[in-house]
Protein backbone atom coordinates (compact mmCIF):
# COMPACT_ATOMS: atom_id res chain seq x y z
CA UNK A 1 0.00 0.00 0.00
CA UNK A 2 1.34 3.25 -1.02
CA UNK A 3 -0.13 6.70 -0.14
CA UNK A 4 0.55 9.15 -3.28
CA UNK A 5 0.79 13.16 -2.54
CA UNK A 6 0.90 15.15 -5.16
CA UNK A 7 1.07 18.75 -5.41
CA UNK A 8 -0.27 20.20 -8.68
CA UNK A 9 -1.54 23.15 -10.56
CA UNK A 10 -4.92 24.66 -9.44
CA UNK A 11 -6.10 25.02 -12.98
CA UNK A 12 -5.60 20.99 -13.49
CA UNK A 13 -7.37 19.73 -11.09
CA UNK A 14 -10.18 18.94 -13.52
CA UNK A 15 -8.19 17.07 -15.49
CA UNK A 16 -6.52 15.20 -13.06
CA UNK A 17 -9.66 14.19 -11.20
CA UNK A 18 -11.55 12.96 -14.92
CA UNK A 19 -7.97 11.19 -15.43
CA UNK A 20 -7.90 9.74 -12.38
CA UNK A 21 -11.56 8.81 -12.80
CA UNK A 22 -11.19 6.81 -15.84
CA UNK A 23 -8.68 4.58 -13.98
CA UNK A 24 -11.11 3.85 -11.36
CA UNK A 25 -9.52 5.99 -8.73
CA UNK A 26 -12.15 6.86 -6.99
CA UNK A 27 -10.67 8.10 -3.77
CA UNK A 28 -8.86 11.03 -3.78
CA UNK A 29 -8.52 13.99 -0.82
CA UNK A 30 -8.19 17.40 -2.31
CA UNK A 31 -6.76 21.06 -0.01
CA UNK A 32 -5.97 24.27 -1.49
CA UNK A 33 -2.28 24.73 -0.44
CA UNK A 34 0.47 27.66 -0.61
CA UNK A 35 3.83 26.70 -1.38
CA UNK A 36 7.11 27.74 -2.89
CA UNK A 37 8.89 26.15 -5.77
CA UNK A 38 11.27 27.50 -8.55
CA UNK A 39 8.02 29.14 -10.67
CA UNK A 40 7.28 32.44 -10.91
CA UNK A 41 3.84 33.07 -10.83
CA UNK A 42 1.11 35.87 -11.74
CA UNK A 43 2.04 38.17 -9.37
CA UNK A 44 -0.65 40.04 -7.57
CA UNK A 45 -0.91 44.09 -7.43
CA UNK A 46 -2.43 46.09 -4.70
CA UNK A 47 -3.00 49.82 -5.21
CA UNK A 48 -0.15 50.29 -7.71
CA UNK A 49 2.45 48.11 -5.41
CA UNK A 50 2.97 44.72 -6.61
CA UNK A 51 3.70 41.87 -3.83
CA UNK A 52 6.52 39.81 -4.65
CA UNK A 53 4.30 36.72 -3.70
CA UNK A 54 6.74 34.17 -2.74
CA UNK A 55 4.09 32.36 -1.68
CA UNK A 56 2.59 30.47 -4.48
CA UNK A 57 -1.38 29.01 -4.86
CA UNK A 58 -1.09 25.29 -5.25
CA UNK A 59 -3.39 22.22 -5.09
CA UNK A 60 -2.35 18.92 -2.79
CA UNK A 61 -3.56 15.32 -3.85
CA UNK A 62 -3.85 13.02 -1.65
CA UNK A 63 -4.28 9.25 -2.55
CA UNK A 64 -4.03 6.22 -0.57
CA UNK A 65 -3.92 3.02 -3.05
CA UNK A 66 -2.87 -0.60 -3.71
CA UNK A 67 0.38 -1.33 -5.19
CA UNK A 68 -1.17 -2.16 -8.18
CA UNK A 69 -3.10 1.11 -8.70
CA UNK A 70 0.18 3.52 -8.14
CA UNK A 71 1.50 3.51 -11.48
CA UNK A 72 -1.88 4.30 -13.55
CA UNK A 73 -2.53 6.70 -10.51
CA UNK A 74 0.82 8.68 -11.27
CA UNK A 75 -0.27 7.96 -15.11
CA UNK A 76 -3.23 9.98 -14.68
CA UNK A 77 -1.47 12.86 -12.50
CA UNK A 78 1.42 13.29 -15.03
CA UNK A 79 -1.08 13.62 -17.79
CA UNK A 80 -3.36 15.51 -16.29
CA UNK A 81 -1.15 17.95 -14.67
CA UNK A 82 1.23 18.31 -17.32
CA UNK A 83 1.73 21.67 -18.86
CA UNK A 84 5.99 21.84 -19.26
CA UNK A 85 5.99 25.32 -17.66
CA UNK A 86 8.14 25.12 -14.09
CA UNK A 87 5.70 24.68 -11.27
CA UNK A 88 3.72 21.85 -12.95
CA UNK A 89 4.35 20.45 -9.11
CA UNK A 90 5.37 17.10 -7.78
CA UNK A 91 4.27 13.44 -6.72
CA UNK A 92 5.61 12.09 -3.45
CA UNK A 93 5.46 8.06 -3.01
CA UNK A 94 5.30 6.88 0.47
CA UNK A 95 4.73 3.54 2.09
CA UNK A 96 1.32 3.64 4.09
CA UNK A 97 1.56 0.67 6.99
CA UNK A 98 -2.40 0.27 7.78
CA UNK A 99 -5.07 1.83 6.24
CA UNK A 100 -8.61 0.90 8.45
CA UNK A 101 -11.84 1.72 7.38
CA UNK A 102 -13.81 3.48 10.28
CA UNK A 103 -16.99 2.26 9.79
CA UNK A 104 -16.05 -1.24 9.74
CA UNK A 105 -13.03 -2.20 11.25
CA UNK A 106 -11.88 -3.54 7.55
CA UNK A 107 -8.13 -3.20 7.34
CA UNK A 108 -5.23 -3.44 5.07
CA UNK A 109 -5.60 -3.60 1.07
CA UNK A 110 -9.70 -4.15 1.06
CA UNK A 111 -10.22 -0.99 3.33
CA UNK A 112 -8.82 1.56 0.50
CA UNK A 113 -11.04 0.91 -2.55
CA UNK B 1 -48.09 62.82 -17.36
CA UNK B 2 -48.56 66.12 -19.00
CA UNK B 3 -49.18 66.32 -22.97
CA UNK B 4 -46.43 68.60 -23.62
CA UNK B 5 -44.30 69.42 -27.51
CA UNK B 6 -41.12 67.72 -27.47
CA UNK B 7 -38.40 69.73 -25.80
CA UNK B 8 -40.52 72.49 -24.24
CA UNK B 9 -39.01 75.08 -22.54
CA UNK B 10 -38.29 75.11 -18.47
CA UNK B 11 -41.51 75.53 -16.79
CA UNK B 12 -42.65 79.17 -16.62
CA UNK B 13 -42.11 81.54 -13.48
CA UNK B 14 -44.36 80.25 -10.79
CA UNK B 15 -44.14 76.63 -10.84
CA UNK B 16 -42.43 75.80 -7.37
CA UNK B 17 -39.83 73.25 -6.90
CA UNK B 18 -41.16 71.04 -3.79
CA UNK B 19 -38.59 70.46 -1.44
CA UNK B 20 -40.09 67.05 -0.41
CA UNK B 21 -40.33 65.96 -4.04
CA UNK B 22 -36.66 67.26 -4.78
CA UNK B 23 -35.44 65.48 -1.05
CA UNK B 24 -37.11 62.75 -2.03
CA UNK B 25 -36.36 61.79 -5.59
CA UNK B 26 -32.32 63.04 -4.53
CA UNK B 27 -32.91 59.87 -2.01
CA UNK B 28 -34.22 57.61 -4.55
CA UNK B 29 -31.12 58.31 -7.00
CA UNK B 30 -29.05 57.19 -3.94
CA UNK B 31 -31.40 53.73 -3.67
CA UNK B 32 -30.81 53.28 -7.00
CA UNK B 33 -27.31 53.63 -6.83
CA UNK B 34 -26.42 51.08 -4.09
CA UNK B 35 -28.25 48.91 -6.25
CA UNK B 36 -25.45 48.06 -8.19
CA UNK B 37 -22.88 47.37 -5.51
CA UNK B 38 -26.09 45.36 -4.26
CA UNK B 39 -26.04 43.33 -7.26
CA UNK B 40 -22.66 43.00 -7.20
CA UNK B 41 -22.56 41.04 -3.98
CA UNK B 42 -25.68 39.45 -5.37
CA UNK B 43 -23.86 37.89 -8.35
CA UNK B 44 -20.57 37.70 -6.62
CA UNK B 45 -21.48 35.68 -4.44
CA UNK B 46 -22.92 32.95 -6.54
CA UNK B 47 -19.69 32.78 -8.53
CA UNK B 48 -16.54 30.61 -7.68
CA UNK B 49 -14.38 32.06 -5.29
CA UNK B 50 -11.57 32.56 -8.09
CA UNK B 51 -13.94 35.02 -10.30
CA UNK B 52 -15.83 36.77 -7.13
CA UNK B 53 -13.45 40.38 -7.58
CA UNK B 54 -14.27 40.07 -11.63
CA UNK B 55 -17.73 40.15 -11.14
CA UNK B 56 -17.46 43.16 -8.45
CA UNK B 57 -15.20 44.99 -10.51
CA UNK B 58 -17.38 44.79 -14.10
CA UNK B 59 -20.29 46.31 -11.72
CA UNK B 60 -18.65 48.97 -10.46
CA UNK B 61 -16.90 50.06 -13.99
CA UNK B 62 -20.50 49.95 -15.22
CA UNK B 63 -21.09 53.21 -12.61
CA UNK B 64 -18.02 54.22 -13.94
CA UNK B 65 -18.53 54.19 -17.76
CA UNK B 66 -22.18 54.44 -17.86
CA UNK B 67 -22.21 57.48 -15.71
CA UNK B 68 -19.81 59.20 -17.80
CA UNK B 69 -21.95 58.38 -20.78
CA UNK B 70 -25.32 59.65 -19.18
CA UNK B 71 -23.18 63.07 -18.46
CA UNK B 72 -21.83 63.56 -22.12
CA UNK B 73 -24.16 62.01 -24.30
CA UNK B 74 -26.53 59.10 -23.02
CA UNK B 75 -29.44 61.31 -21.26
CA UNK B 76 -29.47 63.70 -24.38
CA UNK B 77 -30.04 59.84 -26.10
CA UNK B 78 -32.68 58.69 -23.88
CA UNK B 79 -34.83 61.91 -22.92
CA UNK B 80 -33.61 64.90 -25.36
CA UNK B 81 -36.19 66.11 -27.41
CA UNK B 82 -37.58 63.88 -29.70
CA UNK B 83 -36.32 63.44 -33.43
CA UNK B 84 -37.24 61.73 -35.90
CA UNK B 85 -41.06 60.28 -34.75
CA UNK B 86 -40.00 59.13 -31.56
CA UNK B 87 -37.03 56.62 -32.05
CA UNK B 88 -34.42 58.80 -30.26
CA UNK B 89 -33.86 61.99 -28.89
CA UNK B 90 -31.74 64.81 -30.05
CA UNK B 91 -28.49 66.32 -28.85
CA UNK B 92 -29.54 69.29 -27.65
CA UNK B 93 -28.76 68.11 -24.08
CA UNK B 94 -25.32 66.89 -25.16
CA UNK B 95 -22.74 67.46 -21.96
CA UNK B 96 -26.43 68.36 -19.99
CA UNK B 97 -26.40 71.84 -21.70
CA UNK B 98 -29.45 73.05 -20.60
CA UNK B 99 -30.39 70.59 -18.30
CA UNK B 100 -30.41 72.77 -14.83
CA UNK B 101 -32.54 73.69 -11.89
CA UNK B 102 -35.97 74.52 -13.57
CA UNK B 103 -38.41 71.74 -13.82
CA UNK B 104 -38.63 70.16 -17.20
CA UNK B 105 -42.10 69.23 -18.73
CA UNK B 106 -43.49 66.39 -19.08
CA UNK B 107 -40.97 64.33 -16.88
CA UNK B 108 -40.93 66.79 -13.69
CA UNK B 109 -42.97 69.28 -12.89
CA UNK B 110 -41.61 70.23 -9.20
CA UNK B 111 -38.26 69.03 -8.82
CA UNK B 112 -34.84 70.21 -10.56
CA UNK B 113 -34.53 68.92 -14.16
CA UNK B 114 -30.79 67.81 -12.73
CA UNK B 115 -32.46 65.51 -10.28
CA UNK B 116 -34.41 63.99 -12.81
CA UNK B 117 -31.38 63.90 -14.82
CA UNK B 118 -29.34 61.90 -12.11
CA UNK B 119 -32.09 60.11 -10.82
CA UNK B 120 -32.39 58.26 -14.38
CA UNK B 121 -28.59 58.28 -14.52
CA UNK B 122 -28.98 55.41 -12.20
CA UNK B 123 -31.09 53.27 -13.94
CA UNK B 124 -28.74 53.40 -17.20
CA UNK B 125 -25.51 52.37 -15.04
CA UNK B 126 -27.83 49.32 -13.60
CA UNK B 127 -29.20 47.83 -16.70
CA UNK B 128 -25.83 46.89 -18.33
CA UNK B 129 -24.51 45.56 -15.13
CA UNK B 130 -27.75 43.43 -15.43
CA UNK B 131 -25.97 41.35 -18.24
CA UNK B 132 -23.09 40.68 -16.14
CA UNK B 133 -24.78 37.45 -14.90
CA UNK B 134 -25.07 35.66 -18.13
CA UNK B 135 -21.48 36.34 -19.34
CA UNK B 136 -19.55 35.46 -15.79
CA UNK B 137 -16.61 33.92 -15.43
CA UNK B 138 -15.29 33.65 -18.98
CA UNK B 139 -15.86 37.57 -20.36
CA UNK B 140 -12.58 39.68 -20.85
CA UNK B 141 -12.64 42.90 -19.11
CA UNK B 142 -11.97 45.28 -22.18
CA UNK B 143 -14.67 43.25 -24.20
CA UNK B 144 -17.13 44.01 -20.92
CA UNK B 145 -16.14 47.89 -21.09
CA UNK B 146 -16.11 48.15 -24.57
CA UNK B 147 -19.82 46.51 -25.05
CA UNK B 148 -20.89 48.10 -21.91
CA UNK B 149 -20.09 51.62 -23.45
CA UNK B 150 -21.73 50.31 -27.30
CA UNK B 151 -24.97 48.73 -25.72
CA UNK B 152 -25.76 51.92 -23.36
CA UNK B 153 -25.52 53.85 -26.74
CA UNK B 154 -26.98 51.97 -29.15
CA UNK B 155 -29.54 49.69 -26.90
CA UNK B 156 -30.57 51.33 -23.67
CA UNK B 157 -30.18 54.76 -24.39
CA UNK B 158 -33.08 54.17 -27.74
CA UNK B 159 -35.17 51.97 -25.56
CA UNK B 160 -35.40 54.49 -22.75
CA UNK B 161 -36.05 57.29 -25.14
CA UNK B 162 -39.38 55.17 -26.79
CA UNK B 163 -40.86 54.48 -22.97
CA UNK B 164 -39.75 57.43 -21.10
CA UNK B 165 -38.64 60.20 -23.51
CA UNK B 166 -41.33 62.84 -24.67
CA UNK B 167 -42.48 61.62 -27.99
CA UNK B 168 -41.03 58.81 -27.41
CA UNK B 169 -43.18 55.94 -29.71
CA UNK B 170 -44.26 53.24 -27.08
CA UNK B 171 -44.99 55.29 -23.85
CA UNK B 172 -47.47 57.40 -22.44
CA UNK B 173 -45.38 60.61 -23.49
CA UNK B 174 -47.50 60.15 -27.25
CA UNK B 175 -46.91 56.54 -27.82
CA UNK B 176 -49.31 53.36 -28.09
CA UNK B 177 -49.52 53.93 -24.14
CA UNK B 178 -47.67 51.18 -22.76
CA UNK B 179 -47.30 50.89 -19.36
CA UNK B 180 -44.07 50.65 -17.51
CA UNK B 181 -43.46 52.52 -14.35
CA UNK B 182 -40.50 51.82 -13.37
CA UNK B 183 -38.54 49.95 -16.14
CA UNK B 184 -39.59 46.52 -16.33
CA UNK B 185 -39.68 47.01 -20.32
CA UNK B 186 -36.50 49.47 -20.58
CA UNK B 187 -34.56 47.72 -17.62
CA UNK B 188 -34.97 44.19 -17.40
CA UNK B 189 -36.51 42.80 -20.55
CA UNK B 190 -33.58 44.63 -21.95
CA UNK B 191 -31.00 43.53 -19.75
CA UNK B 192 -32.58 39.91 -19.60
CA UNK B 193 -32.72 39.56 -23.63
CA UNK B 194 -28.79 40.64 -23.92
CA UNK B 195 -28.29 38.00 -21.28
CA UNK B 196 -30.05 35.40 -23.49
CA UNK B 197 -27.69 36.83 -26.55
CA UNK B 198 -24.62 36.61 -24.74
CA UNK B 199 -25.03 33.38 -23.58
CA UNK B 200 -25.65 32.48 -27.16
CA UNK B 201 -22.82 33.86 -28.79
CA UNK B 202 -20.42 33.41 -25.47
CA UNK B 203 -21.00 29.81 -25.17
CA UNK B 204 -20.87 27.67 -22.05
CA UNK B 205 -17.97 27.85 -19.52
CA UNK B 206 -15.61 25.35 -19.35
CA UNK B 207 -16.83 22.18 -17.66
CA UNK B 208 -20.56 23.20 -17.31
CA UNK B 209 -22.43 21.88 -16.10
CA UNK B 210 -20.81 18.57 -14.36
CA UNK B 211 -17.78 20.32 -12.84
CA UNK B 212 -18.91 23.54 -11.77
CA UNK B 213 -18.58 24.52 -7.89
CA UNK B 214 -21.95 25.91 -5.96
CA UNK B 215 -22.20 29.11 -5.12
CA UNK B 216 -18.46 30.15 -3.02
CA UNK B 217 -20.03 32.51 -0.87
CA UNK B 218 -24.06 32.73 -0.63
CA UNK B 219 -24.00 34.95 2.52
CA UNK B 220 -22.77 37.65 0.49
CA UNK B 221 -25.49 36.73 -2.57
CA UNK B 222 -27.89 37.51 0.21
CA UNK B 223 -26.44 40.45 1.50
CA UNK B 224 -26.49 41.88 -2.42
CA UNK B 225 -30.28 40.45 -2.36
CA UNK B 226 -30.67 42.63 0.66
CA UNK B 227 -29.40 45.72 -0.99
CA UNK B 228 -31.39 45.40 -4.22
CA UNK B 229 -34.46 44.95 -2.65
CA UNK B 230 -34.00 47.77 -0.37
CA UNK B 231 -32.52 49.59 -3.39
CA UNK B 232 -35.86 48.79 -5.17
CA UNK B 233 -37.80 51.33 -2.94
CA UNK B 234 -36.05 54.09 -5.11
CA UNK B 235 -35.83 52.80 -7.93
CA UNK B 236 -40.01 51.86 -7.76
CA UNK B 237 -41.19 54.31 -5.28
CA UNK B 238 -39.14 56.93 -6.63
CA UNK B 239 -40.71 56.72 -9.71
CA UNK B 240 -43.79 58.46 -8.63
CA UNK B 241 -41.30 61.10 -9.44
CA UNK B 242 -43.28 62.88 -6.25
CA UNK B 243 -43.23 62.28 -2.49
CA UNK B 244 -46.93 61.39 -2.51
CA UNK B 245 -49.33 58.66 -2.34
CA UNK B 246 -48.79 57.34 -5.67
CA UNK B 247 -44.64 56.53 -4.40
CA UNK B 248 -46.45 54.90 -1.01
CA UNK B 249 -48.64 52.93 -3.14
CA UNK B 250 -45.45 52.03 -5.45
CA UNK B 251 -44.16 50.95 -2.28
CA UNK B 252 -45.96 48.82 -0.55
CA UNK B 253 -46.70 47.02 -4.09
CA UNK B 254 -42.81 46.62 -4.45
CA UNK B 255 -42.54 45.06 -0.98
CA UNK B 256 -45.30 42.52 -1.31
CA UNK B 257 -44.52 41.38 -4.62
CA UNK B 258 -40.62 40.65 -3.61
CA UNK B 259 -42.41 38.63 -0.02
CA UNK B 260 -44.70 36.79 -2.22
CA UNK B 261 -42.38 36.09 -4.75
CA UNK B 262 -39.52 34.66 -2.50
CA UNK B 263 -41.65 32.87 -0.94
CA UNK B 264 -43.20 31.29 -3.98
CA UNK B 265 -39.83 30.05 -5.30
CA UNK B 266 -38.76 28.84 -1.51
CA UNK B 267 -42.15 26.11 -1.63
CA UNK B 268 -41.25 25.46 -4.93
CA UNK B 269 -37.72 23.62 -4.08
CA UNK B 270 -39.63 22.34 -0.93
CA UNK B 271 -42.31 20.35 -2.90
CA UNK B 272 -40.23 19.54 -5.97
CA UNK B 273 -36.31 19.56 -4.55
CA UNK B 274 -37.19 18.69 -0.85
CA UNK B 275 -35.96 21.48 0.93
CA UNK B 276 -36.78 25.50 0.77
CA UNK B 277 -32.99 26.68 -0.58
CA UNK B 278 -31.55 30.06 0.45
CA UNK B 279 -30.30 30.46 -3.00
CA UNK B 280 -34.19 29.63 -4.42
CA UNK B 281 -35.92 32.36 -1.63
CA UNK B 282 -33.28 35.47 -2.74
CA UNK B 283 -33.65 35.04 -6.43
CA UNK B 284 -37.61 34.30 -5.96
CA UNK B 285 -37.29 38.01 -4.00
CA UNK B 286 -35.16 39.37 -6.77
CA UNK B 287 -37.53 37.87 -9.57
CA UNK B 288 -40.50 39.78 -7.55
CA UNK B 289 -38.70 43.05 -7.57
CA UNK B 290 -38.37 42.75 -11.31
CA UNK B 291 -41.65 41.46 -11.97
CA UNK B 292 -43.75 44.39 -10.15
CA UNK B 293 -41.56 46.98 -11.85
CA UNK B 294 -43.51 47.99 -14.79
CA UNK B 295 -46.84 47.65 -12.49
CA UNK B 296 -45.52 49.24 -9.38
CA UNK B 297 -47.73 52.54 -9.42
CA UNK B 298 -50.51 50.79 -11.42
CA UNK B 299 -51.71 47.80 -9.35
CA UNK B 300 -53.28 47.48 -5.61
CA UNK B 301 -51.60 45.32 -3.26
CA UNK B 302 -53.48 42.58 -4.49
CA UNK B 303 -52.33 42.83 -7.96
CA UNK B 304 -48.68 42.90 -6.66
CA UNK B 305 -49.53 39.33 -4.64
CA UNK B 306 -50.62 38.40 -7.65
CA UNK B 307 -47.78 39.62 -10.14
CA UNK B 308 -45.11 37.99 -6.97
CA UNK B 309 -47.28 34.70 -7.55
CA UNK B 310 -46.02 34.05 -11.29
CA UNK B 311 -42.43 35.91 -10.92
CA UNK B 312 -41.91 33.01 -8.47
CA UNK B 313 -43.14 30.50 -10.53
CA UNK B 314 -41.59 31.15 -14.15
CA UNK B 315 -38.65 31.89 -13.57
CA UNK B 316 -38.52 29.12 -11.42
CA UNK B 317 -39.84 26.80 -14.23
CA UNK B 318 -36.93 27.99 -15.95
CA UNK B 319 -34.54 27.79 -14.40
CA UNK B 320 -35.23 24.83 -12.99
CA UNK B 321 -36.58 22.92 -15.90
CA UNK B 322 -36.27 25.33 -19.54
CA UNK B 323 -32.09 25.78 -18.70
CA UNK B 324 -31.57 22.01 -18.65
CA UNK B 325 -33.94 20.65 -20.84
CA UNK B 326 -31.93 23.96 -24.03
CA UNK B 327 -28.56 23.11 -21.90
CA UNK B 328 -28.08 26.82 -22.26
CA UNK B 329 -24.97 28.35 -19.67
CA UNK B 330 -26.53 31.57 -17.97
CA UNK B 331 -24.82 31.84 -15.28
CA UNK B 332 -26.47 33.60 -12.69
CA UNK B 333 -29.67 33.60 -14.28
CA UNK B 334 -29.86 36.62 -15.81
CA UNK B 335 -32.12 36.36 -18.70
CA UNK B 336 -34.09 33.40 -16.30
CA UNK B 337 -34.99 36.03 -13.70
CA UNK B 338 -34.86 39.52 -15.43
CA UNK B 339 -35.74 38.27 -19.02
CA UNK B 340 -38.75 36.15 -17.60
CA UNK B 341 -39.73 37.72 -14.30
CA UNK B 342 -39.57 41.27 -17.05
CA UNK B 343 -41.59 39.96 -19.71
CA UNK B 344 -44.69 38.33 -16.75
CA UNK B 345 -44.33 41.92 -15.13
CA UNK B 346 -45.04 43.56 -18.15
CA UNK B 347 -47.83 41.25 -19.06
CA UNK B 348 -49.16 41.04 -15.57
CA UNK B 349 -49.67 45.25 -15.78
CA UNK B 350 -51.54 44.26 -18.51
CA UNK B 351 -53.87 41.96 -16.19
CA UNK B 352 -54.33 43.82 -13.08
CA UNK B 353 -53.37 47.38 -13.32
CA UNK B 354 -56.13 49.67 -12.39
CA UNK B 355 -57.46 53.39 -12.20
CA UNK B 356 -58.10 52.75 -8.58
CA UNK B 357 -54.75 52.20 -7.30
CA UNK B 358 -53.65 55.35 -9.98
CA UNK B 359 -55.75 57.57 -11.96
CA UNK B 360 -53.02 57.50 -14.44
CA UNK B 361 -54.44 54.39 -16.04
CA UNK B 362 -56.93 55.33 -18.25
CA UNK B 363 -57.25 51.86 -19.22
CA UNK B 364 -57.90 49.05 -16.58
CA UNK B 365 -56.54 45.85 -17.28
CA UNK B 366 -57.93 42.59 -18.03
CA UNK B 367 -59.27 41.45 -14.55
CA UNK B 368 -60.82 44.81 -13.93
CA UNK B 369 -63.17 45.02 -16.70
CA UNK B 370 -64.05 46.41 -20.03
CA UNK B 371 -61.07 47.62 -22.51
CA UNK B 372 -58.62 45.59 -20.19
CA UNK B 373 -58.07 43.34 -23.67
CA UNK B 374 -56.84 46.07 -25.18
CA UNK B 375 -54.18 47.31 -22.71
CA UNK B 376 -53.19 43.64 -22.30
CA UNK B 377 -52.46 43.85 -26.18
CA UNK B 378 -50.78 47.58 -25.92
CA UNK B 379 -48.37 45.52 -23.37
CA UNK B 380 -47.81 42.55 -25.40
CA UNK B 381 -46.51 44.47 -28.18
CA UNK B 382 -44.44 46.71 -26.26
CA UNK B 383 -42.90 43.21 -24.99
CA UNK B 384 -42.34 42.22 -28.32
CA UNK B 385 -40.56 44.90 -29.22
CA UNK B 386 -38.27 45.05 -26.49
CA UNK B 387 -37.51 41.99 -26.86
CA UNK B 388 -36.99 41.89 -30.49
CA UNK B 389 -34.81 45.11 -29.92
CA UNK B 390 -32.44 43.97 -27.45
CA UNK B 391 -31.94 40.49 -28.18
CA UNK B 392 -31.51 40.96 -31.86
CA UNK B 393 -28.94 43.92 -30.91
CA UNK B 394 -27.38 42.09 -28.05
CA UNK B 395 -26.41 39.65 -30.45
CA UNK B 396 -24.94 41.83 -33.23
CA UNK B 397 -23.09 43.81 -30.22
CA UNK B 398 -21.28 40.85 -29.08
CA UNK B 399 -20.61 39.83 -32.10
CA UNK B 400 -18.70 43.03 -32.92
CA UNK B 401 -17.37 42.66 -29.80
CA UNK B 402 -16.10 39.68 -30.93
CA UNK B 403 -14.00 40.95 -33.78
CA UNK B 404 -12.36 43.64 -32.02
CA UNK B 405 -10.39 42.09 -28.84
CA UNK B 406 -12.24 38.73 -28.40
CA UNK B 407 -15.11 38.12 -26.01
CA UNK B 408 -13.90 35.49 -24.10
CA UNK B 409 -10.49 34.73 -22.13
CA UNK B 410 -8.70 32.19 -23.69
CA UNK B 411 -9.20 28.80 -21.49
CA UNK B 412 -5.87 28.79 -19.36
CA UNK B 413 -6.77 32.38 -17.92
CA UNK B 414 -10.49 30.76 -17.54
CA UNK B 415 -9.45 27.30 -15.60
CA UNK B 416 -7.23 30.22 -13.35
CA UNK B 417 -9.69 32.23 -13.14
CA UNK B 418 -10.43 36.13 -13.63
CA UNK B 419 -9.75 37.65 -10.50
CA UNK B 420 -6.25 36.46 -10.87
CA UNK B 421 -5.98 37.02 -15.07
CA UNK B 422 -7.64 40.36 -15.72
CA UNK B 423 -7.11 41.79 -12.76
CA UNK B 424 -4.08 40.62 -10.96
CA UNK B 425 -5.75 40.01 -7.36
CA UNK B 426 -7.57 37.80 -5.59
CA UNK B 427 -10.59 37.61 -3.32
CA UNK B 428 -9.28 35.49 -0.54
CA UNK B 429 -5.87 34.66 0.63
CA UNK B 430 -5.35 31.10 1.65
CA UNK B 431 -3.18 31.50 4.69
CA UNK B 432 -2.90 34.50 7.12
Amino acid sequence: MKYVIAIIQPDRLDEVLRRLEEKEIHLVTVTSVVGRGRQKGIAEVYRSHKEAGSLLRKTKLEIAVNDTFVQPTIDAITEGGRTGAIGDGKIFVVDMDRCVRIRTGDEGPEAIG
Amino acid sequence: MADAPAGAAPAPAGVAINSGDTAWILISAALVMLMTPGLAFFYGGLVRRKNVLSVLMQCMTAICIVSIQWVLFGYSLAFGPDKWGGLIGGLDWVGLSGVGAAPMAPYVDTVPHSAFMIYQMMFAVITPALIIGACAERMKFSAFCIFTLLWSTLVYDPLAHWVWGAGGFLGLNGGWGALDFAGGTVVHISAGMTALAAVIVMGKRQGHPTSISPPHNLPLGVLGAGLLWFGWFGFNAGSALHADSLAVGAFIATHVAAAVAGLTWALLDWMFHKKPTTLGMITGAVGGLVAVTPGAGFVTPMGAIFIGLGAGLFPWLAVTFLKNRLGYDDTLDAFGVHGLGGIWGALATGLVACAAANPAVNRNGLFYGPGGAEQLMTQFKAVCVAVVWSFVMGLILFKVVDLMVGLRVNQHEERVGLDLTQHKEVGYTVID
